[in-house]
């Protein structure tokens, strides 16, 4: 599984989750020879203070990475800047008898 | 001194002198993910050892950093294994395999103690320690057709015994997959400790009595 470099070793992306339920957000990366070193490394530098509530460890070669995009037309209408949106959910949530998140 | 305090202070000692050793190698481990984790397992190490020393200081009407750095050499019970200045990493890894091995005798005969409060430490500790031995085995497996490992823990083999009570030792030679010798035992220190403790006592010999 994946590429190694000339001393058997590969990256591992490491994800991280602050607090039970958020999202895992990208950490760094450790370089290691197989996963349970990857797990002992990644344990001890990105966990050690209790700042992690899970990691996750991936081999960047199974990460698919998109980095060409096609927007030939600038469609700008496709963008939500100079809308205001605040008035229209007032008025949506007026008529659904609901508060905002956060008011309750 | 009591059986209690003198058992406790036996391994708050170990604990105390090999993360010493351990951190000796902050900045100069083989890998950079190596240096963190092996940096913040000696740490964990001192961590058990200052547990240790409080439970000793309520014992003996003193205090954690007076037991760890206000003794003379000569007063430490820490075992030969854990003094040694093994700047080579495979002797390294050895005496950490080794050392985790026979803690962990050490720990389960301390959780299924009479002793309920260090029973609880132990418990605690053990949970570190779970991860300390991960780290061990996974080095351990890796080098284990390594000679220069293998002679390492031929080396360190006796050291290894020294960490343990005599009827404790075969149940290590079981999990090393070794067969017992004779033992070096805890008791006589070798030279290289008093030259670690003229360094780690040197700032607060200092200063005798400054708060920090």
């Amino acid at each position: 599984m994946g590429a190694r470099d000339p001393a058997g070793r590969m990256i591992f992306e490491v994800f991280r989750q602050e607090k039970k339920g958020q999202p895992f957000a990208h950490a760094g990366s450790v370089v290691a020879p197989d996963a349970a070193f990857a797990d002992a490394w990644a344990r001890e530098q990105y966990g050690r203070r209790g700042e992690s509530e899970a990691l996750w460890l991936v081999p960047r070669d199974a990460v698919h990475q998109v980095t060409e995009w096609a927007d030939e037309f600038d469609l700008k209408y496709r963008r939500v800047d100079g809308y205001s949106i605040k008035e229209r959910l007032r008025i949506a949530r007026e008529r659904a008898g609901t508060a905002a998140p956060g008011d309750s | 001194m009591n059986a209690r305090a003198q058992r406790l202070l036996a391994i708050a000692d170990d604990e105390l002198i090999l993360g010493w050793r351990d951190s000796e190698w902050t900045g100069i481990a083989p890998t950079l993910e190596e240096d963190v984790a092996f940096s913040s397992i000696a740490q964990n190490e001192i961590g058990h050892a200052r547990a240790l020393y409080e439970l000793a200081a309520s014992e003996l009407g003193t205090d954690a950093d007076a037991l760890a750095f206000d003794r003379r050499p000569d007063e430490y019970r820490c075992a030969p294994l854990v003094e040694l200045h093994l700047m080579d990493w495979a002797h390294t890894i050895a005496r950490r395999y080794l050392y985790e091995e026979a803690d962990r005798v050490r720990i389960d005969a301390l959780k299924a103690g009479d002793d309920a409060e260090l029973a609880g430490l132990a418990a605690k500790i053990d949970r570190e320690e779970t991860y300390h031995r991960l780290h061990a085995e996974m080095w351990a497996g890796r080098l284990r057709s390594e000679p220069r490992f293998r002679d390492a823990v031929e080396e360190l083999w006796p050291y290894a015994l020294g960490v343990l009570e005599p009827d404790q030792r075969p149940e290590l030679a079981r999990r090393v997959g070794l067969e017992l010798v004779d033992a070096n035992e805890r008791g006589e220190h070798t030279p290289e400790l008093t030259e670690l403790w003229n360094e780690m006592t040197e700032v607060r010999r200092s200063d005798p009595g400054a708060t920090w």
